[in-house]
């Protein structure tokens, strides 16, 4: 069997790894011959970092299991193979009045992938993370084992797989609870925000009335222009006779460009433009569910967009205790350094548990924003940016990662020792490895 | 509403195909041999909208299975006015060239089991005086290369018999199609290096559906493999046996 080469949507990492296929959902786990060779499951490959792959060991390609296996329009519940996108989710249902109870901000994501990595949305505070809606799914395991796992069978599994990375096991199929629309429109209001004192007040004002909240901060911005950014609230537009407007065409980002396109002379500029793109304070739209959720979905690749050395993903949570003072010191060091991008989402996370060990959501303020790959002055940057993490008490999301140290994983995560007895023996990546190696 | 039969319906590209007719709400009768794999395809088309989906398991080298599919087909859709020939197997070349016990397996499998069905087929729909019959046959059968041609020499078969009958069935309104697709990345091919030639299922899956409905006479998909294969076959012979296609 030849090896193949694998990445990840950073576009940091090309590893080699043996391409394992399964032929059906009644199969067993297909494993590499060498007893040796550790595998693990790969989706779509979203993940930004090194989460989603296996350097030198085997991935097992989920895309492959990419049918539905029966719908209830009546009830919502869904039940599907690991390899179907939310994207063909959403295609199928929305026409018959059911979207996704969580959706993270691309579609181009696997079932699969979005109960390992339990992805969160912009309703985090209403709904949750994934994985709560997650009814019941089966798990592959090396030993042979097909076990349904459900919030009463096999729970513990249950909990270790959502949120578990892949490294629980293949999971082969799930059964999802949507949630009820009445069309494909969301009622979305844009409001200007200045700093992050009307930052918070504008969650805290929303949060009750709004399910759809996050925000768009101006990560270049220092001194009075620190913490300003656009807060976007939105909900499903009740039943109308509006006819719906067509989502926007999607194109293609054609080709990697010799250099990052984002750079300090960029930065500031584009920032700058995007906060005033609106010119009230207060803007109210009806939109296609699309542009709302998914507006990079409209440029495929657009991980292009950072040349030919990839690009970070940096994600953090913070808890409400300390959540204002770190997210102000991390933009302030963000701003000074010159090295952010213009994708910046600040958005507050509420309080419903999450149900995976590893999940990444708890109560406080999530900041997320992507770093065009400049070396060791950004290694610097998140140096002082994970001290900041650590001091109040935060976590980083494993989904986005490629380096940060095992010490601060071990400590954001305090369930993860517990977990390693629900790992299976044969499966491993390079994210875990990393973690356990280095300190 | 279509109503349409189709052979091989594990294969990556009828499943490719038949999640388009299901799209549309047509009504299929599928026919393959791993009765599992079949209902897993099934039960996900009946999700995305078809009107009907029944399936049927068979061996297609056991040609008295034939008729009997013909029969259940036409008697569970109430008719039939679309077939689509879409089982194959790539030869394992090595092998067959030490062993002509597998060389004629793979040739009845790609070739002469084709043939008997159509033979059946094609006098039912000439009968009726209307329908399409899709077939897949293969670049590979234009011309024999050291790499491929046991495969290649039954798909030969396959085209120059659809060729003939296409003549035959156009008096009766009937259309056939000769459908040959390039280089398409599916389980059959996992094992494959692949490069800027290889298409997705999905696509060769669109080009076909739309063969089916301008009922077209021979189609490369993609496209450009009708220019591939037109040099191929014009390399002189002398060249040609130098070569290590």
């Amino acid at each position: 069997m030849q090896p193949q080469l694998f990445t990840s949507w950073g576009r940091l990492h090309r590893v080699s790894a043996l391409a394992l296929t399964p032929a059906s959902r009644f199969d067993a786990l297909p494993l590499p011959t060498t007893p040796e060779i550790s595998v693990l499951p790969y989706g779509n490959g979203r993940s930004y970092g090194d989460s989603c792959l296996n350097a030198n060991g085997a991935q097992i390609n989920s895309r492959a299991l990419n049918r539905f296996i029966a719908f209830e329009p009546d009830t919502g519940l869904l039940r599907c193979e690991a390899g179907v996108l939310l994207a063909d989710i959403l295609d199928l249902t929305v026409p018959q009045g059911w979207f996704l109870p969580v959706t993270p901000g691309t579609r181009f994501v696997t079932v699969g992938g979005a109960i390992g990595n339990d992805v969160h949305g912009k309703n985090h505070h209403v709904m949750g993370t994934f994985g709560r809606h997650i009814r019941q799914f089966e798990l592959w395991r090396s030993d042979g084992q097909r076990l349904l796992c459900s919030p009463q069978i096999n729970s513990e599994l249950f909990a270790a797989t959502i949120g578990g990375l892949g490294l629980t096991g293949f999971i082969s199929w799930a059964e999802l609870q949507l949630r009820r629309i009445r069309n494909p429109l969301i009622n979305v209001e844009s409001i200007r925000y200045t700093s992050l004192d009307e930052f918070f007040a504008l969650c805290v004002a929303s949060d009750l009335d709004y399910e759809y909240t996050v925000s768009w901060v101006d990560c270049a911005g220092s001194g009075a222009r620190l913490g300003r950014g656009l807060f976007i609230r939105g909900n499903h537009a009740p039943s109308s006779n509006i006819p719906s407007p067509r989502p926007p065409k999607v194109k293609t980002f054609p080709a990697v460009p010799p250099v990052s396109l984002v750079n300090p002379l960029t930065l500031k500029a584009f920032n700058n433009a995007y906060y005033y793109k609106q010119l009230p304070k207060h803007v109210r739209l009806t939109q296609h569910y699309e542009p709302f959720f998914y507006p990079l979905d409209a440029l495929l690749q657009w991980n292009r967009l950072y040349g030919p050395r990839g690009f970070y993903q940096y994600q953090c949570v913070i808890p409400h205790q300390h959540g204002q003072e770190a997210i102000a010191a991390l933009l302030r060091e963000i701003a000074r350094s010159g090295l952010g991008s213009f994708l910046a989402v600040l958005k507050v996370c509420g309080d419903i548990d999450s149900p995976g060990m590893l999940s990444f959501p708890l109560p406080g303020v999530s900041l997320a924003l992507d770093f065009p790959n400049r070396g060791e002055k950004l290694f610097q940057l998140f140096e002082r940016l994970d001290a900041i993490i650590s001091e109040s008490g935060g976590r980083l999301y494993p989904a986005k990662d490629s380096r940060m140290s095992g010490n601060l994983f071990k400590s954001g995560y305090p369930q993860w020792e517990a977990f390693t007895q629900y790992i299976d023996p044969r499966f491993s990546s390079s994210f875990w490895r990393r973690i356990l190696e280095h300190s | 509403m279509k109503k349409i039969l189709i052979i091989g319906a594990t294969s990556a590209i009828a499943e490719a195909t038949a999640r388009i007719w299901a799209q549309n709400g047509e009504h299929l009768f599928l026919m393959a041999r791993n009765a599992e794999k079949l209902d897993a395809v099934a039960a996900n088309l009946r999700v995305i909208g078809a009107a009907k989906v029944e399936t049927y398991i068979a061996d297609i080298n056991d040609f008295n299975t034939h008729i009997p599919l013909l029969d259940a087909a036409e008697q569970a859709l109430q008719g039939l006015d679309t077939i689509l020939i879409a089982h194959g197997l790539l030869s394992d070349q090595a092998a067959c060239q030490q062993s002509v016990e597998q060389t004629l397996h793979e040739i009845n499998t790609n070739g002469l089991s084709t043939i008997a069905l159509l033979t059946h087929a094609a006098n039912r729909f000439e009968a009726r005086r209307n329908g399409v019959i899709a077939i897949i046959s293969s670049p590979a059968g234009d011309r024999g290369k050291q790499s491929n041609y046991i495969y290649g020499a039954a798909k030969a078969l396959v085209t120059t018999f659809a060729s003939g009958l296409r003549q035959r069935l156009a008096k009766a309104g009937v259309a056939v199609i000769t459908i040959k697709p390039g280089f398409v990345d599916t389980p059959m091919t996992a094992h494959f290096k692949k490069g800027s030639l290889w298409a997705t299922p999905e696509a060769v899956a669109k080009d076909i559906v739309r063969a089916c409905d301008k009922r077209n006479s021979v189609i490369y998909t993609p496209w450009f493999w009708f220019w591939i294969m037109l040099i191929i076959k014009h390399i002189p012979e002398k060249i040609f046996v130098k070569l290590s296609l």
